[in-house]
Protein backbone atom coordinates (compact mmCIF):
# COMPACT_ATOMS: atom_id res chain seq x y z
CA UNK A 1 0.00 0.00 0.00
CA UNK A 2 1.03 3.63 -0.84
CA UNK A 3 0.50 6.06 1.94
CA UNK A 4 -1.72 8.95 0.82
CA UNK A 5 -1.42 11.90 2.85
CA UNK A 6 -5.18 12.58 4.22
CA UNK A 7 -5.17 16.18 3.29
CA UNK A 8 -4.62 15.66 -0.39
CA UNK A 9 -7.34 12.73 -0.90
CA UNK A 10 -9.61 14.96 0.75
CA UNK A 11 -8.51 17.76 -1.11
CA UNK A 12 -8.80 15.99 -4.24
CA UNK A 13 -12.48 14.22 -2.96
CA UNK A 14 -13.74 18.36 -2.77
CA UNK A 15 -12.47 19.05 -6.09
CA UNK A 16 -13.95 16.02 -7.69
CA UNK A 17 -17.33 16.72 -5.99
CA UNK A 18 -17.42 20.43 -6.96
CA UNK A 19 -16.61 18.94 -10.68
CA UNK A 20 -19.27 16.72 -10.17
CA UNK A 21 -21.39 19.39 -8.77
CA UNK A 22 -21.03 22.08 -11.36
CA UNK A 23 -21.69 19.75 -14.34
CA UNK A 24 -24.67 18.63 -12.46
CA UNK A 25 -25.92 22.25 -12.08
CA UNK A 26 -25.17 22.89 -15.54
CA UNK A 27 -26.87 19.66 -17.17
CA UNK A 28 -30.07 20.75 -14.61
CA UNK A 29 -30.47 23.97 -15.84
CA UNK A 30 -32.74 23.69 -18.71
CA UNK A 31 -34.99 20.91 -16.73
CA UNK A 32 -37.37 23.16 -15.16
CA UNK A 33 -40.32 23.57 -17.09
CA UNK A 34 -42.21 26.66 -16.31
CA UNK A 35 -45.36 26.34 -13.97
CA UNK A 36 -48.66 27.47 -15.59
CA UNK A 37 -51.53 28.08 -13.46
CA UNK A 38 -53.73 24.60 -13.30
CA UNK A 39 -57.41 25.69 -12.69
CA UNK A 40 -59.04 22.74 -12.66
CA UNK A 41 -61.35 21.30 -9.84
CA UNK A 42 -59.50 17.80 -9.86
CA UNK A 43 -57.58 16.80 -7.40
CA UNK A 44 -54.22 18.21 -7.52
CA UNK A 45 -51.79 16.27 -8.96
CA UNK A 46 -48.18 15.59 -6.89
CA UNK A 47 -44.80 13.55 -7.02
CA UNK A 48 -42.65 12.01 -9.41
CA UNK A 49 -43.32 9.15 -12.13
CA UNK A 50 -40.87 7.42 -14.68
CA UNK A 51 -41.72 6.73 -17.95
CA UNK A 52 -39.92 3.55 -19.97
CA UNK A 53 -40.28 4.90 -23.80
CA UNK A 54 -39.01 3.09 -26.43
CA UNK A 55 -36.12 5.13 -28.52
CA UNK A 56 -37.93 6.48 -31.60
CA UNK A 57 -40.46 8.43 -29.08
CA UNK A 58 -37.56 10.79 -27.62
CA UNK A 59 -37.92 13.43 -29.13
CA UNK A 60 -42.30 13.62 -28.90
CA UNK A 61 -42.39 12.38 -25.19
CA UNK A 62 -39.64 14.72 -23.95
CA UNK A 63 -42.06 17.42 -25.16
CA UNK A 64 -45.09 15.73 -24.09
CA UNK A 65 -43.63 15.39 -20.43
CA UNK A 66 -42.53 19.19 -20.29
CA UNK A 67 -46.18 19.88 -21.46
CA UNK A 68 -47.71 17.59 -18.98
CA UNK A 69 -45.51 19.26 -16.06
CA UNK A 70 -46.08 22.99 -17.08
CA UNK A 71 -50.09 21.86 -16.36
CA UNK A 72 -49.60 19.99 -13.60
CA UNK A 73 -46.56 21.85 -12.06
CA UNK A 74 -46.67 19.92 -8.70
CA UNK A 75 -44.96 17.01 -10.76
CA UNK A 76 -41.92 15.49 -12.54
CA UNK A 77 -41.75 13.25 -15.38
CA UNK A 78 -38.49 11.09 -15.51
CA UNK A 79 -37.85 9.26 -18.88
CA UNK A 80 -36.22 6.46 -19.40
CA UNK A 81 -35.18 6.08 -23.41
CA UNK A 82 -34.00 2.42 -24.66
CA UNK A 83 -35.43 -0.37 -26.58
CA UNK A 84 -38.43 -1.38 -25.97
CA UNK A 85 -36.91 -4.95 -25.65
CA UNK A 86 -34.67 -3.78 -23.32
CA UNK A 87 -37.34 -1.69 -20.87
CA UNK A 88 -39.21 -4.80 -21.08
CA UNK A 89 -36.61 -6.88 -19.72
CA UNK A 90 -36.19 -4.21 -16.83
CA UNK A 91 -39.35 -3.74 -15.97
CA UNK A 92 -39.93 -7.77 -15.57
CA UNK A 93 -36.95 -7.83 -13.49
CA UNK A 94 -38.48 -5.03 -11.25
CA UNK A 95 -36.86 -1.64 -12.74
CA UNK A 96 -38.53 1.72 -11.26
CA UNK A 97 -41.57 2.27 -14.03
CA UNK A 98 -44.64 4.19 -13.77
CA UNK A 99 -45.66 3.59 -17.42
CA UNK A 100 -44.42 1.87 -19.92
CA UNK A 101 -44.26 2.94 -23.79
CA UNK A 102 -43.15 0.69 -25.95
CA UNK A 103 -42.89 0.58 -30.11
CA UNK A 104 -44.45 -2.93 -30.84
CA UNK A 105 -46.93 -5.21 -28.96
CA UNK A 106 -44.76 -7.86 -28.79
CA UNK A 107 -42.48 -5.86 -25.56
CA UNK A 108 -45.99 -4.63 -24.45
CA UNK A 109 -47.06 -8.45 -24.31
CA UNK A 110 -43.79 -9.67 -22.89
CA UNK A 111 -44.47 -7.07 -19.32
CA UNK A 112 -48.39 -8.01 -19.33
CA UNK A 113 -47.82 -11.44 -19.62
CA UNK A 114 -45.98 -11.57 -16.51
CA UNK A 115 -48.96 -9.26 -15.01
CA UNK A 116 -46.86 -6.21 -15.00
CA UNK A 117 -49.33 -4.31 -16.98
CA UNK A 118 -52.60 -4.42 -18.25
CA UNK A 119 -54.76 -3.35 -21.05
CA UNK A 120 -52.49 -1.46 -22.98
CA UNK A 121 -53.78 1.30 -25.40
CA UNK A 122 -52.65 2.10 -28.98
CA UNK A 123 -51.47 5.81 -28.92
CA UNK A 124 -49.58 5.69 -32.29
CA UNK A 125 -48.27 4.23 -35.32
CA UNK A 126 -45.28 4.71 -37.58
CA UNK A 127 -44.05 3.13 -40.75
CA UNK A 128 -40.60 2.12 -41.41
CA UNK A 129 -38.57 3.54 -43.91
CA UNK A 130 -35.01 3.34 -45.37
CA UNK A 131 -32.49 6.08 -44.60
CA UNK A 132 -29.12 6.61 -46.62
CA UNK A 133 -26.82 9.37 -46.22
CA UNK A 134 -27.33 13.00 -47.97
CA UNK A 135 -24.99 12.03 -50.03
CA UNK A 136 -22.69 8.92 -51.88
CA UNK A 137 -24.71 6.22 -51.05
CA UNK A 138 -25.36 3.12 -53.21
CA UNK A 139 -28.94 2.71 -52.55
CA UNK A 140 -31.36 5.12 -53.84
CA UNK A 141 -34.46 2.75 -54.05
CA UNK A 142 -35.83 -0.05 -51.81
CA UNK A 143 -34.50 -3.02 -54.18
CA UNK A 144 -31.19 -1.19 -54.26
CA UNK A 145 -30.69 -2.70 -50.76
CA UNK A 146 -29.77 -6.04 -52.31
CA UNK A 147 -26.66 -4.44 -53.87
CA UNK A 148 -23.90 -6.64 -53.33
CA UNK A 149 -21.32 -3.90 -51.03
CA UNK A 150 -24.15 -2.41 -49.48
CA UNK A 151 -23.02 -1.60 -46.19
CA UNK A 152 -26.71 -1.64 -44.41
CA UNK A 153 -27.09 -1.92 -40.34
CA UNK A 154 -30.61 -2.70 -38.99
CA UNK A 155 -31.30 -2.48 -35.54
CA UNK A 156 -30.92 -5.72 -33.63
CA UNK A 157 -33.50 -8.87 -34.05
CA UNK A 158 -35.34 -8.48 -30.66
CA UNK A 159 -35.90 -4.48 -31.42
CA UNK A 160 -39.24 -3.65 -32.67
CA UNK A 161 -37.65 -1.88 -35.50
CA UNK A 162 -35.29 -5.02 -36.35
CA UNK A 163 -37.58 -7.19 -36.39
CA UNK A 164 -40.17 -4.71 -38.57
CA UNK A 165 -36.93 -4.52 -40.98
CA UNK A 166 -36.53 -8.49 -41.16
CA UNK A 167 -40.61 -9.11 -41.80
CA UNK A 168 -40.08 -6.13 -44.35
CA UNK A 169 -37.37 -8.14 -45.92
CA UNK A 170 -39.53 -11.06 -46.13
CA UNK A 171 -42.57 -9.73 -47.66
CA UNK A 172 -40.36 -8.69 -50.47
CA UNK A 173 -39.44 -12.25 -50.79
CA UNK A 174 -42.82 -13.56 -51.28
CA UNK A 175 -43.12 -15.72 -54.32
CA UNK A 176 -46.01 -13.44 -55.49
CA UNK A 177 -45.65 -9.87 -55.84
CA UNK A 178 -41.80 -9.85 -54.24
CA UNK A 179 -39.31 -8.64 -55.55
CA UNK A 180 -37.02 -11.85 -55.48
CA UNK A 181 -37.33 -14.96 -53.58
CA UNK A 182 -34.11 -14.57 -52.65
CA UNK A 183 -34.35 -10.64 -51.98
CA UNK A 184 -33.94 -10.84 -47.88
CA UNK A 185 -30.76 -13.32 -48.10
CA UNK A 186 -29.16 -11.16 -50.23
CA UNK A 187 -29.75 -7.67 -48.18
CA UNK A 188 -28.79 -9.50 -45.26
CA UNK A 189 -25.82 -10.47 -46.01
CA UNK A 190 -24.93 -6.92 -46.67
CA UNK A 191 -25.30 -6.45 -43.28
CA UNK A 192 -22.36 -5.11 -40.87
CA UNK A 193 -23.98 -4.38 -37.77
CA UNK A 194 -27.10 -4.98 -35.18
CA UNK A 195 -27.24 -1.70 -33.74
CA UNK A 196 -28.88 -1.71 -29.89
CA UNK A 197 -31.82 0.65 -31.04
CA UNK A 198 -33.03 2.94 -33.34
CA UNK A 199 -31.55 5.94 -33.10
CA UNK A 200 -28.03 3.80 -32.81
CA UNK A 201 -28.84 2.75 -36.29
CA UNK A 202 -29.72 6.62 -37.39
CA UNK A 203 -26.73 8.12 -36.10
CA UNK A 204 -24.59 5.77 -38.15
CA UNK A 205 -26.04 6.37 -41.36
CA UNK A 206 -25.82 10.41 -40.58
CA UNK A 207 -22.24 9.86 -39.83
CA UNK A 208 -21.87 8.19 -42.85
CA UNK A 209 -20.20 5.11 -41.58
CA UNK A 210 -23.01 2.94 -42.95
CA UNK A 211 -24.59 3.05 -46.87
CA UNK A 212 -28.21 1.66 -45.44
CA UNK A 213 -30.46 1.52 -42.34
CA UNK A 214 -34.14 1.02 -41.56
CA UNK A 215 -35.37 3.38 -39.09
CA UNK A 216 -38.96 4.92 -38.40
CA UNK A 217 -39.89 7.76 -40.68
CA UNK A 218 -40.30 10.08 -37.55
CA UNK A 219 -36.75 9.33 -36.63
CA UNK A 220 -35.75 9.90 -40.28
CA UNK A 221 -37.50 13.24 -40.02
CA UNK A 222 -35.81 14.97 -36.74
CA UNK A 223 -32.30 14.92 -39.52
CA UNK A 224 -33.92 16.51 -42.73
CA UNK A 225 -30.25 17.76 -43.25
CA UNK A 226 -27.99 14.43 -43.09
CA UNK A 227 -30.38 11.47 -44.04
CA UNK A 228 -32.97 11.09 -47.11
CA UNK A 229 -35.42 8.61 -46.96
CA UNK A 230 -36.45 6.36 -49.41
CA UNK A 231 -39.91 5.16 -48.65
CA UNK A 232 -40.35 1.14 -48.31
CA UNK A 233 -42.99 0.19 -51.23
CA UNK A 234 -46.58 0.14 -49.15
CA UNK A 235 -47.49 -3.67 -50.04
CA UNK A 236 -44.50 -4.97 -48.38
CA UNK A 237 -44.25 -2.67 -44.98
CA UNK A 238 -46.06 -3.33 -41.81
CA UNK A 239 -47.57 -0.37 -39.61
CA UNK A 240 -45.81 -0.25 -36.16
CA UNK A 241 -48.30 0.61 -33.35
CA UNK A 242 -47.44 2.02 -30.07
CA UNK A 243 -48.88 0.49 -27.08
CA UNK A 244 -48.78 2.51 -23.70
CA UNK A 245 -49.85 1.48 -20.40
CA UNK A 246 -49.39 2.08 -16.87
CA UNK A 247 -47.28 -0.44 -14.57
CA UNK A 248 -48.90 -2.46 -11.56
CA UNK A 249 -46.23 -1.22 -9.38
CA UNK A 250 -46.82 2.18 -9.48
CA UNK A 251 -46.92 4.25 -6.42
CA UNK A 252 -48.50 6.92 -8.44
CA UNK A 253 -51.46 5.36 -9.71
CA UNK A 254 -53.25 9.10 -10.43
CA UNK A 255 -50.05 10.66 -12.32
CA UNK A 256 -48.87 7.52 -14.26
CA UNK A 257 -52.81 7.16 -15.36
CA UNK A 258 -53.21 11.32 -16.06
CA UNK A 259 -50.09 10.59 -18.02
CA UNK A 260 -51.08 7.86 -20.30
CA UNK A 261 -54.35 10.25 -20.64
CA UNK A 262 -52.93 12.98 -21.17
CA UNK A 263 -50.72 11.02 -24.22
CA UNK A 264 -53.99 10.05 -25.39
CA UNK A 265 -55.55 12.99 -25.41
CA UNK A 266 -55.69 15.96 -27.89
CA UNK A 267 -52.42 17.79 -26.21
CA UNK A 268 -50.45 14.31 -26.66
CA UNK A 269 -51.73 13.39 -30.17
CA UNK A 270 -50.84 16.73 -31.33
CA UNK A 271 -47.36 16.54 -29.90
CA UNK A 272 -46.98 13.33 -31.43
CA UNK A 273 -48.69 14.39 -34.84
CA UNK A 274 -45.91 17.30 -35.24
CA UNK A 275 -43.07 14.39 -34.63
CA UNK A 276 -44.49 13.00 -37.77
CA UNK A 277 -46.81 9.98 -35.87
CA UNK A 278 -50.01 8.66 -37.18
CA UNK A 279 -53.12 9.15 -34.91
CA UNK A 280 -54.03 5.64 -33.36
CA UNK A 281 -56.26 3.58 -35.41
CA UNK B 1 0.76 3.51 20.81
CA UNK B 2 -1.19 3.17 24.49
CA UNK B 3 -4.65 4.20 23.54
CA UNK B 4 -7.37 2.99 25.95
CA UNK B 5 -7.72 -0.91 25.08
CA UNK B 6 -11.29 -0.25 24.33
CA UNK B 7 -10.88 2.54 21.89
CA UNK B 8 -8.89 -0.20 19.93
CA UNK B 9 -11.45 -2.50 19.97
CA UNK B 10 -14.11 0.00 18.61
CA UNK B 11 -11.70 0.40 15.86
CA UNK B 12 -11.08 -2.97 15.27
CA UNK B 13 -15.32 -3.40 15.38
CA UNK B 14 -15.72 -0.59 13.32
CA UNK B 15 -13.03 -2.19 10.67
CA UNK B 16 -14.16 -5.97 10.39
CA UNK B 17 -17.86 -4.06 9.85
CA UNK B 18 -16.77 -1.88 6.73
CA UNK B 19 -14.99 -5.03 5.05
CA UNK B 20 -17.90 -7.47 5.41
CA UNK B 21 -20.43 -4.76 4.08
CA UNK B 22 -17.63 -4.03 1.30
CA UNK B 23 -17.28 -7.81 0.84
CA UNK B 24 -20.62 -8.40 0.37
CA UNK B 25 -21.33 -5.49 -1.89
CA UNK B 26 -18.73 -7.74 -3.92
CA UNK B 27 -19.88 -10.94 -3.59
CA UNK B 28 -23.38 -10.96 -4.48
CA UNK B 29 -23.89 -9.42 -7.42
CA UNK B 30 -21.85 -12.77 -8.64
CA UNK B 31 -24.11 -14.45 -6.49
CA UNK B 32 -27.22 -13.65 -7.75
CA UNK B 33 -25.76 -14.41 -10.80
CA UNK B 34 -25.11 -17.91 -10.59
CA UNK B 35 -28.18 -18.13 -8.54
CA UNK B 36 -29.97 -17.07 -11.75
CA UNK B 37 -28.34 -19.60 -13.80
CA UNK B 38 -29.40 -22.34 -11.61
CA UNK B 39 -33.21 -21.11 -11.45
CA UNK B 40 -33.09 -20.59 -15.58
CA UNK B 41 -31.61 -24.10 -16.07
CA UNK B 42 -30.33 -23.54 -19.41
CA UNK B 43 -27.22 -22.45 -19.02
CA UNK B 44 -25.24 -25.22 -20.56
CA UNK B 45 -27.81 -25.27 -23.64
CA UNK B 46 -26.88 -21.54 -24.22
CA UNK B 47 -23.23 -21.89 -23.77
CA UNK B 48 -23.26 -24.63 -26.65
CA UNK B 49 -24.97 -21.54 -29.47
CA UNK B 50 -23.16 -21.00 -31.92
CA UNK B 51 -23.59 -17.17 -31.36
CA UNK B 52 -21.99 -17.97 -27.86
CA UNK B 53 -18.78 -19.91 -29.70
CA UNK B 54 -18.58 -16.78 -32.16
CA UNK B 55 -18.21 -14.17 -29.62
CA UNK B 56 -16.04 -16.28 -27.02
CA UNK B 57 -13.63 -17.34 -30.20
CA UNK B 58 -13.35 -13.78 -31.19
CA UNK B 59 -12.95 -11.85 -27.79
CA UNK B 60 -9.83 -14.21 -27.24
CA UNK B 61 -8.22 -13.82 -30.40
CA UNK B 62 -8.83 -10.15 -30.84
CA UNK B 63 -7.60 -9.61 -26.81
CA UNK B 64 -4.64 -11.56 -27.46
CA UNK B 65 -3.67 -9.91 -30.21
CA UNK B 66 -4.55 -6.60 -28.54
CA UNK B 67 -2.09 -7.41 -25.88
CA UNK B 68 0.34 -8.41 -28.22
CA UNK B 69 0.58 -4.98 -30.15
CA UNK B 70 0.68 -3.40 -26.79
CA UNK B 71 3.70 -5.46 -25.65
CA UNK B 72 5.39 -4.86 -29.02
CA UNK B 73 4.83 -1.12 -29.45
CA UNK B 74 4.42 -0.59 -25.15
CA UNK B 75 7.19 -1.51 -23.73
CA UNK B 76 10.01 0.62 -25.93
CA UNK B 77 7.28 3.31 -24.99
CA UNK B 78 7.55 2.12 -21.52
CA UNK B 79 11.24 2.03 -21.50
CA UNK B 80 11.94 5.00 -22.45
CA UNK B 81 9.33 7.03 -20.23
CA UNK B 82 10.78 5.00 -17.05
CA UNK B 83 14.44 5.55 -17.81
CA UNK B 84 14.70 8.68 -20.44
CA UNK B 85 14.24 12.29 -19.11
CA UNK B 86 13.34 14.39 -22.32
CA UNK B 87 11.22 17.66 -22.77
CA UNK B 88 7.49 17.02 -22.99
CA UNK B 89 7.77 13.77 -21.34
CA UNK B 90 5.67 14.80 -18.89
CA UNK B 91 2.69 15.48 -21.60
CA UNK B 92 3.52 12.08 -23.22
CA UNK B 93 3.20 10.23 -19.78
CA UNK B 94 -0.08 12.04 -19.60
CA UNK B 95 -1.24 10.70 -23.04
CA UNK B 96 -0.79 7.25 -22.06
CA UNK B 97 -2.71 7.26 -19.07
CA UNK B 98 -5.06 9.33 -20.74
CA UNK B 99 -7.34 6.10 -22.04
CA UNK B 100 -7.23 4.95 -18.14
CA UNK B 101 -9.49 7.63 -16.94
CA UNK B 102 -11.20 8.31 -20.45
CA UNK B 103 -15.06 6.53 -20.53
CA UNK B 104 -14.13 3.65 -23.37
CA UNK B 105 -17.53 5.54 -25.32
CA UNK B 106 -15.37 9.10 -25.86
CA UNK B 107 -12.73 6.55 -26.77
CA UNK B 108 -15.19 5.11 -29.82
CA UNK B 109 -16.36 8.15 -30.55
CA UNK B 110 -12.93 9.45 -30.98
CA UNK B 111 -12.10 6.71 -33.09
CA UNK B 112 -15.17 7.50 -35.19
CA UNK B 113 -14.20 10.32 -35.59
CA UNK B 114 -10.45 10.00 -36.55
CA UNK B 115 -10.84 6.34 -38.92
CA UNK B 116 -14.58 6.55 -39.39
CA UNK B 117 -15.60 6.41 -43.09
CA UNK B 118 -15.67 10.24 -42.72
CA UNK B 119 -12.87 10.76 -40.55
CA UNK B 120 -9.66 12.72 -40.19
CA UNK B 121 -7.83 9.70 -41.57
CA UNK B 122 -10.65 7.81 -42.78
CA UNK B 123 -11.79 9.85 -45.38
CA UNK B 124 -8.51 10.20 -46.93
CA UNK B 125 -7.96 5.91 -46.57
CA UNK B 126 -11.74 5.72 -48.37
CA UNK B 127 -10.94 8.00 -51.41
CA UNK B 128 -7.11 6.63 -52.35
CA UNK B 129 -8.03 2.92 -51.68
CA UNK B 130 -11.51 2.22 -50.92
CA UNK B 131 -10.92 0.31 -47.44
CA UNK B 132 -13.05 1.27 -44.55
CA UNK B 133 -12.12 0.35 -41.23
CA UNK B 134 -15.58 0.78 -39.61
CA UNK B 135 -17.76 -2.80 -39.06
CA UNK B 136 -14.03 -4.91 -39.31
CA UNK B 137 -12.13 -6.99 -36.46
CA UNK B 138 -9.78 -4.35 -37.31
CA UNK B 139 -11.88 -2.03 -35.53
CA UNK B 140 -12.47 -4.33 -33.04
CA UNK B 141 -8.32 -4.46 -32.48
CA UNK B 142 -7.98 -1.22 -32.19
CA UNK B 143 -10.87 -0.16 -29.43
CA UNK B 144 -9.31 -2.76 -27.69
CA UNK B 145 -5.64 -1.64 -27.95
CA UNK B 146 -6.46 2.11 -27.43
CA UNK B 147 -8.34 1.15 -24.31
CA UNK B 148 -6.22 -1.47 -23.04
CA UNK B 149 -2.58 -0.87 -24.01
CA UNK B 150 -2.29 1.82 -21.73
CA UNK B 151 -2.79 -0.31 -18.64
CA UNK B 152 -0.09 -2.74 -19.82
CA UNK B 153 2.44 0.19 -20.54
CA UNK B 154 1.80 2.17 -16.93
CA UNK B 155 2.43 -1.00 -15.14
CA UNK B 156 5.29 -1.68 -17.03
CA UNK B 157 6.97 1.64 -16.74
CA UNK B 158 6.27 1.46 -12.81
CA UNK B 159 8.04 -2.24 -12.74
CA UNK B 160 11.00 -0.99 -15.08
CA UNK B 161 11.76 2.44 -13.03
CA UNK B 162 11.79 0.38 -9.44
CA UNK B 163 14.43 -1.75 -10.64
CA UNK B 164 17.98 0.12 -10.06
CA UNK B 165 19.78 1.30 -13.19
CA UNK B 166 23.36 0.41 -11.69
CA UNK B 167 22.07 -3.47 -12.81
CA UNK B 168 22.21 -1.86 -16.18
CA UNK B 169 25.15 -0.36 -16.26
CA UNK B 170 27.19 -3.33 -14.83
CA UNK B 171 25.52 -5.42 -17.80
CA UNK B 172 26.89 -2.41 -19.95
CA UNK B 173 30.75 -2.35 -18.26
CA UNK B 174 30.71 -6.15 -18.99
CA UNK B 175 30.16 -5.85 -22.87
CA UNK B 176 26.24 -6.55 -22.95
CA UNK B 177 24.27 -4.78 -25.38
CA UNK B 178 21.39 -2.90 -24.90
CA UNK B 179 18.80 -5.00 -26.52
CA UNK B 180 20.89 -7.95 -24.48
CA UNK B 181 20.90 -6.41 -21.55
CA UNK B 182 16.69 -5.40 -21.55
CA UNK B 183 15.92 -9.07 -22.60
CA UNK B 184 18.46 -10.12 -19.71
CA UNK B 185 18.38 -8.17 -17.14
CA UNK B 186 15.50 -5.49 -17.33
CA UNK B 187 12.57 -7.80 -18.49
CA UNK B 188 13.55 -10.41 -15.94
CA UNK B 189 13.83 -7.83 -12.93
CA UNK B 190 10.54 -6.35 -13.92
CA UNK B 191 8.75 -10.26 -14.77
CA UNK B 192 5.57 -9.22 -11.92
CA UNK B 193 4.91 -5.71 -13.28
CA UNK B 194 4.51 -7.04 -16.94
CA UNK B 195 3.00 -9.71 -16.43
CA UNK B 196 0.05 -7.88 -13.89
CA UNK B 197 0.26 -5.34 -16.57
CA UNK B 198 -0.75 -8.11 -19.71
CA UNK B 199 -3.62 -9.74 -16.96
CA UNK B 200 -4.70 -5.97 -16.69
CA UNK B 201 -4.83 -5.20 -20.29
CA UNK B 202 -6.30 -8.63 -21.48
CA UNK B 203 -8.86 -8.12 -18.99
CA UNK B 204 -9.73 -4.83 -19.96
CA UNK B 205 -9.42 -6.26 -23.68
CA UNK B 206 -11.93 -8.56 -22.93
CA UNK B 207 -14.11 -6.17 -21.16
CA UNK B 208 -14.25 -3.87 -24.00
CA UNK B 209 -17.97 -2.51 -24.97
CA UNK B 210 -18.11 1.39 -25.23
CA UNK B 211 -15.61 2.17 -28.10
CA UNK B 212 -16.28 -1.38 -29.68
CA UNK B 213 -20.04 -1.14 -30.09
CA UNK B 214 -19.12 2.76 -31.40
CA UNK B 215 -16.36 2.20 -34.06
CA UNK B 216 -17.03 -1.65 -34.90
CA UNK B 217 -20.56 -2.64 -35.30
CA UNK B 218 -22.41 -5.38 -34.16
CA UNK B 219 -22.43 -8.53 -35.64
CA UNK B 220 -21.87 -12.18 -34.50
CA UNK B 221 -18.34 -13.87 -36.19
CA UNK B 222 -17.34 -10.18 -37.15
CA UNK B 223 -17.39 -7.73 -34.59
CA UNK B 224 -19.62 -9.29 -31.57
CA UNK B 225 -17.50 -9.76 -29.19
CA UNK B 226 -18.52 -11.46 -25.54
CA UNK B 227 -19.88 -8.08 -23.82
CA UNK B 228 -21.81 -7.19 -27.34
CA UNK B 229 -23.27 -10.50 -27.19
CA UNK B 230 -24.56 -9.99 -23.13
CA UNK B 231 -26.06 -6.56 -24.08
CA UNK B 232 -27.34 -7.92 -27.18
CA UNK B 233 -28.99 -10.86 -25.22
CA UNK B 234 -30.29 -8.36 -22.99
CA UNK B 235 -32.17 -5.90 -25.50
CA UNK B 236 -33.13 -8.83 -27.53
CA UNK B 237 -36.39 -10.70 -26.50
CA UNK B 238 -35.33 -14.13 -27.94
CA UNK B 239 -32.39 -14.99 -25.44
CA UNK B 240 -33.30 -12.22 -23.08
CA UNK B 241 -31.64 -11.85 -19.19
CA UNK B 242 -30.76 -15.72 -19.21
CA UNK B 243 -29.08 -15.11 -21.99
CA UNK B 244 -27.04 -12.05 -20.72
CA UNK B 245 -27.00 -14.37 -17.33
CA UNK B 246 -25.16 -17.77 -19.32
CA UNK B 247 -22.64 -15.25 -21.02
CA UNK B 248 -21.80 -13.33 -18.37
CA UNK B 249 -20.86 -16.26 -16.29
CA UNK B 250 -18.74 -17.56 -18.85
CA UNK B 251 -16.82 -14.26 -18.85
CA UNK B 252 -16.52 -14.53 -15.13
CA UNK B 253 -15.04 -17.89 -15.29
CA UNK B 254 -12.74 -16.47 -18.48
CA UNK B 255 -11.72 -13.69 -16.06
CA UNK B 256 -11.04 -16.23 -12.85
CA UNK B 257 -8.95 -18.46 -14.82
CA UNK B 258 -7.27 -16.31 -16.38
CA UNK B 259 -6.04 -14.76 -12.78
CA UNK B 260 -5.43 -17.68 -11.53
CA UNK B 261 -3.21 -19.09 -14.35
CA UNK B 262 -1.02 -15.10 -14.99
CA UNK B 263 -0.64 -14.80 -11.01
CA UNK B 264 0.72 -18.47 -11.00
CA UNK B 265 2.81 -17.46 -13.81
CA UNK B 266 4.30 -13.89 -12.46
CA UNK B 267 5.54 -16.67 -9.37
CA UNK B 268 4.80 -14.00 -7.08
CA UNK B 269 1.84 -11.70 -5.84
CA UNK B 270 1.86 -8.61 -8.21
CA UNK B 271 3.31 -6.13 -7.35
CA UNK B 272 0.68 -2.62 -6.69
CA UNK B 273 0.26 -0.36 -9.74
Amino acid sequence: MVAVPTRSLLTVLAALVAIGSLAASCAGSDAKATPAASSDATPILQGEITVFAASSLTDAFSEIGKTFMAANPKTRVNFNFASSSALATQINEGGPADVFAAADSTSMKSVTDKGNAAEPKTFATNLPVVVVPKTGSPVQAFADLAKPGVKLILAAPGVPIGNYARTVLTNASAANGGISPDFSAKVLANLKSNEANVRAVLTKIQTGEADAGIVYSTDAATVPNDVKTIAIPAQYNIIATYPIAPIKSTKHVDIATAFVQFVLGPAGQQILGKSGFQPAP
Amino acid sequence: MNRPAVIERGAMTTVIALTLVFGLFFVLPFAGLVERAIEDGNTFDLWRTEQVRDALFLSFWTSTLSVALAILFGTPVAYVLARSRFRGKALIDALVDLPIVLPPTVAGVALLTAFGRRGLIGQPLDNWTGLTLGFSTTAVVMAQTLVSAPFYVRAAKGGIEAIDPQLERVAYTLGASRVRTFFRVVAPQARPSLIAGIILSWSRAMGELGATLIFAGNLQGKTQTMPLAIIQAFEGSSLGLSGAVALSLILLIVALVALVIFRALAGRAAPPI
